[in-house]
């Protein structure tokens, strides 16, 4: 009879793990010459399509600083750069590993809100400085802001605002919306809907629908946003889940003599799937790259287009600024003391593709805007048209509003 | 009027593309019993290739419904291959253990997609002539739709004849009825089910295909639509195509009034109404009783408790495992405090699959509940970390109790999913609720006090609690309540007839493997500082049932060793490679098919034929 060993494989199996994982990394002495290690978290097998740029944009950056001799007198820049899976406690374990077996002294990236909110978390708790490049949830700098943590990208709330100065200016006085049911899509909608009753007392929410993430009942949706005769529409639905809100809205006549508003849509990454069944006239937030020639931004698209071949997206903009400012910091600091760089990134100004921005010392948040503009459809291709760009620094709530908000 | 007409049609539309999946899936599991993940893949890979094939010949209406179908035919035949190279090695095997295959090849999908088509979502051309709409009623509906609408009962039709007037139908019936019989009659299951799997997969890659006109062709298409697959399947009642045909005209109808009535109610909604409909109808709407639970564990040979110097194996490797903060460093260490939390999960879903016989696709439910429990606590009355950690198993056993009740009341794959429609139901209420439990941004700062924050210290910490778990969870299983679970799993009628309650074994064995999970919960919270709505999401239930596959159910060591195998498998490959997936599910598939037992199974089969040789 066999009765005993059905206990002895978790002991190889426990001994292989302890070996597996405690091999410590060789330690970095802290040298002069030794580069200096970020850490880079993103969901790039969850997101690729905005990752993947987003990584080719701190490439670029990274390389750029390196060729330029470094910093801090010739310490060169490296970025051990690790998947999270789209998961918050993946992401905590991977920061965990950068922070203890690659020795980084900065962290920076994620996309989702809620893996930037848990990154953001151990930043504060391990007392590193931590850039959260894409997340666009307004509690992470401010119901939920520390002080480690910074974000570069205009938040849900600067977006809506942006777009909430155009709608305020339609005729238009009954608005549907439709957003994804999760955070994002929920504070995007309240704060389009208070801001623009701040400016038009006399507008009305007529319908609302929030779509499961990815799982957009399109045709449904639609009929029921029809239904309710709104005469402009506020949407905030974005890839897979976007085309087919296009496709089927065009298909029942959804768009027909009706203004729709729409949050990231001229972003290249959303506007190039759908080729020429981009929507037409469509009042967006977005990244017309092919036609800003400010020359921070022609000098940025010529170093990306020579590197990888093709146009810079939103993204890649992201990654490259982001990068960008780790070494404004680091420079300005002196050091990589994680206090020191801290103190520097608040209030930091640089030069991004998009024109100069500052990281504000109150609330961490940079100044970065977006582009508002209209969408058409040129070449076959969705493009941009009438665009703007929209300042960041003039689309935040008073200081005082803020300060509310962040704990102290 | 004319709006709910055309909200109707809508609704109908919706249900073709779900009935077309879902009696793939219907017809695969009815036949050959396996709960095939991998459904979802292949409605994918026909998305995709049904993409590149419509770009190419997509101009004339010939050349669209002739990539549709080309495409529809080449998924038939990968479903073919994967009977012919994977599944056909398992049939030996416990039941379940197709399901791991069928995971492996999921994430290999995933891969090879993302690696063959790109990132960026596809948008495919429209079906040629179909492009524009009609009006109904002065109400603009797209033409394409109108012919999905037709396309539903179309197949269905076709399906039914096959099955019904012709010799492979029959015989398919046959094996479906009773499989055991139609072989001992000279049918060769083999060639059955290989012509089942194409049929159940071409019908998925034809669904996918149909959805090029319709929406962006994506990465995420197989997720998205393989869980609803199976509620269809489940509410309809298995191996019925009828079922699934009237389940999917419901959901469909489901949703598109739903979203009116109440529009934040998406992401809950199909789970909502399998629930009902499994707790008012046992086996969905027109399923039939079975004689044996499907997904019951194969019982194997009996558990017998270790004696002599085994006895000690678990006390030694205890002691090995305190001593390696000793040499590790803080990753080491987090990474291991994740592997015991996890042998901790995995072992408690091993109660309920292993002895209980019963599968669950929801325990993730239970680990969630308990982060939540001791999150809520930290974060709304600032409780000490002693008194969150005693929270997480009440608050996870409470829940465990509630849905227990209904869920024993079911068995095989109907119970499993009634524990995944439990499951959804908490995960959206938590997703869902920002002012008590903080949505999907969740609850931050849940760190442990300065005594326990040190990586060693959590380390021994959890070390003791989950070690101390394990064991009782042990206890149990070689107590009267383990044997009394054990006997209801092999035959419930006969427990029944020697007085035992078998259901209130189920339900009491269903609480206390949900307190045990909730209690990994716990500790995984202030592991990680934050809760999020993730941890209740279903890939956690997925990777929960993983790791008890990949261990082995016949030993109770096999959930300890697969946790870790499989937690240390994700984590290295994850931080070498962003081909992870594909790694991961390549070693599944090694795994399954060097040792069908799982790796627990294989190293007990392996000493035992050492000691009789």
């Amino acid at each position: 009879m066999n009765r005993r060993h059905f206990l002895l494989a978790p002991g190889a199996a426990a001994l292989a793990a302890a070996l597996c994982v405690a091999a410590p990394s060789a330690s970095h002495a802290q040298a002069e010459s030794q580069p200096i290690h970020v850490g880079e978290i993103n969901s790039y097998t969850g997101l690729p399509a905005f990752t993947i740029p987003y990584r080719q944009g701190w490439q670029l950056a990274v390389e750029e600083v390196n060729a330029a001799g470094g910093l801090l007198g010739g310490r060169k820049l490296e970025v051990v750069s690790r998947d999270d899976a789209g998961k918050p406690d993946d992401a905590v374990r991977v920061a965990q590993e950068l922070l203890s077996n690659e020795k980084v002294e900065l962290l920076a990236g994620t996309y989702f809100s809620h893996v930037g909110l848990a990154v953001a978390d151990f930043a504060a708790r391990n007392k590193l400085p931590f850039v959260a490049a894409e997340p666009l949830t307004d509690a992470i700098t401010w119901t939920k802001g520390n002080r480690y943590t910074f974000r570069l990208r205009p938040s849900t709330y600067m977006q809506a605002a942006m777009l909430v100065e155009e709608a305020a200016k339609l005729p238009a006085k009954r608005w549907a919306t439709v957003a994804p049911n999760y955070e994002y899509g929920q504070s995007a909608v309240q704060w389009f809907r208070q801001l623009l009753s701040e400016k038009r007392p006399d507008v009305e929410f007529v319908a609302e629908q929030w779509p499961a993430q990815g799982k957009l009942e399109a045709g449904p949706t639609v009929q029921a946003l029809a239904a309710a005769k709104p005469d402009a529409i506020f949407n905030v639905t974005f890839g897979a889940d976007l085309a087919k809100f296009v496709r089927e809205g065009e298909g029942r006549g959804l768009f027909r003599n009706r203004t729709v508003v729409s949050l990231l849509t001229g972003e290249p990454e959303y506007l190039d799937p759908m080729k020429d069944e981009a929507p037409e006239g469509w009042i967006v937030t977005g990244y017309p790259q092919e036609q800003i020639d400010t020359p921070e931004h022609k000098a940025f698209r010529e170093a990306y287009v020579k590197r990888f071949n093709e146009p810079p997206r939103q993204g890649s903009v992201v990654g490259y600024a982001t990068f960008k400012a780790i070494a404004a910091a680091v420079e300005k600091a002196g050091s990589t003391d994680a206090e020191k760089v801290v103190d520097a990134l608040s209030g930091l100004d640089l030069s991004s593709p998009f024109g100069p921005i500052t990281f504000r010392a109150l609330d961490h948040q940079a100044t970065m805007g977006a582009y508002v503009g209209k969408t058409t459809v040129k070449n076959g291709q969705g493009v941009m048209t009438g665009w703007r760009y929209a300042d960041g620094a003039d689309y935040l709530p008073s200081d005082e509003a803020v300060r509310k908000m962040r704990p102290e | 009027m004319s709006f709910y007409l055309v909200q109707f049609l809508s609704g109908l539309a919706t249900a073709a593309t779900l009935f077309l999946v879902s009696s793939g899936l219907t017809i695969v599991f009815g036949v050959t019993r396996i709960v095939n993940f991998a459904h979802g893949s292949f409605y994918m890979l026909g998305a995709y290739l049904g993409w590149t094939l419509v770009e190419r010949w997509g101009g004339t209406p010939l050349g669209f419904w002739g990539a549709v179908a080309a495409a529809s035919l080449a998924v038939g035949l990968l479903g073919a291959l994967m009977e012919v190279g994977l599944l056909r090695r398992l049939y030996r095997s416990p039941e379940l253990f197709q399901l791991l295959a069928t995971f492996g090849v999921v994430l290999v999908m995933q891969d090879a997609a993302s690696w063959i088509w790109g990132s960026e979502d596809l948008l495919g051309r429209r079906a040629p002539g179909l492009r524009g709409s009609v009006d109904i009623l002065d109400q603009p509906f797209p033409l394409y739709d109108l012919v999905l609408i037709g396309l539903g009962p179309l197949v269905l039709g076709l399906l039914w004849l096959l099955f019904n007037r012709t010799r492979w139908g029959t015989l398919v019936r046959a094996a479906t009825q009773d499989r055991d019989m139609a072989s001992a009659l000279g049918v060769d299951p083999a060639r059955l089910f290989t012509g089942v799997l194409f049929l159940g997969s071409a019908l998925a890659g034809l669904g996918g295909a149909l959805q090029v006109p319709r929406e962006a062709v994506n990465l995420h298409m197989d997720m998205a639509i393989v869980v609803e697959a199976f509620v269809v399947v489940v509410v309809g009642g298995m191996g019925s195509l009828t079922g699934a045909f009237v389940a999917s005209l419901l959901i469909g109808q489901l949703q598109a009034f739903g979203i009116l009535v109440f529009p934040q109610i998406t992401l809950v909604l199909v789970f909502l109404f399998m629930a009902v409909v499994l707790v008012i109808r046992p086996y969905g709407l027109l399923g039939r009783a079975e004689d044996a639970p499907p997904t019951a564990a194969s019982p194997g040979p009996p558990l017998i408790a270790a004696a002599g110097m085994a006895r000690w194996v678990p006390a030694l490797l205890l002691a090995l495992l305190a001593a390696v903060p000793l040499v590790a460093g803080d990753y080491a260490l987090i990474v291991l405090t994740e592997v015991v939390i996890l042998a901790l999960l995995a072992a408690s879903l091993h109660l309920l699959i292993g002895l209980g016989g019963l599968v669950s696709f929801g325990h993730a439910a239970y680990f969630g509940l308990g982060a939540y429990g001791a999150a809520l606590l930290v974060k709304h009355l600032a409780a000490p970390m002693p008194l969150a950690l005693a929270a997480a198993p009440l608050l996870a056993g409470l829940g465990a109790l509630a849905a227990g009740w209904f869920c024993v009341r079911r068995s095989g794959l109907y119970f499993a999913m009634l524990t995944l429609a439990f499951a959804q139901i908490v995960w959206s209420v938590t997703f869902q609720w920002y002012g008590f439990t903080g949505g999907d941004n969740g609850i931050l700062g849940v760190w442990p006090p300065d005594w326990a924050a040190g990586k060693a210290a959590y380390y021994w910490l959890t070390l003791a609690l989950a070690g101390g778990a394990l064991l009782l969870l042990r206890r149990a299983a070689f107590a009267p309540f383990g044997y009394t679970l054990r006997a209801g799993r092999d035959s419930a009628l006969r427990a029944e007839s020697v007085g035992i309650n078998v259901r209130r074994h189920q339900w009491l064995s269903f609480a206390l493997a949900g307190s045990a999970a909730g209690l990994a919960g716990g500790l995984y919270a202030f592991a990680k500082g934050s809760v999020f709505p993730t941890l209740m999401a279903v890939p956690v239930s997925v990777d929960a049932l993983v790791m008890v596959l990949m261990g082995g159910i016949q030993t109770l060591s096999g959930p300890v060793v697969g946790a870790a195998l499989f937690h240390l498998l994700e984590t290295e490959a994850m931080s070498r490679t962003d081909w992870w997936r594909l790694v991961l599910g390549a070693v599944i598939l090694v795994l399954v098919l060097a040792f069908p037992k799982g790796v627990a199974g294989f190293v007990r089969d392996l000493w035992t034929r050492g000691r009789e040789s």
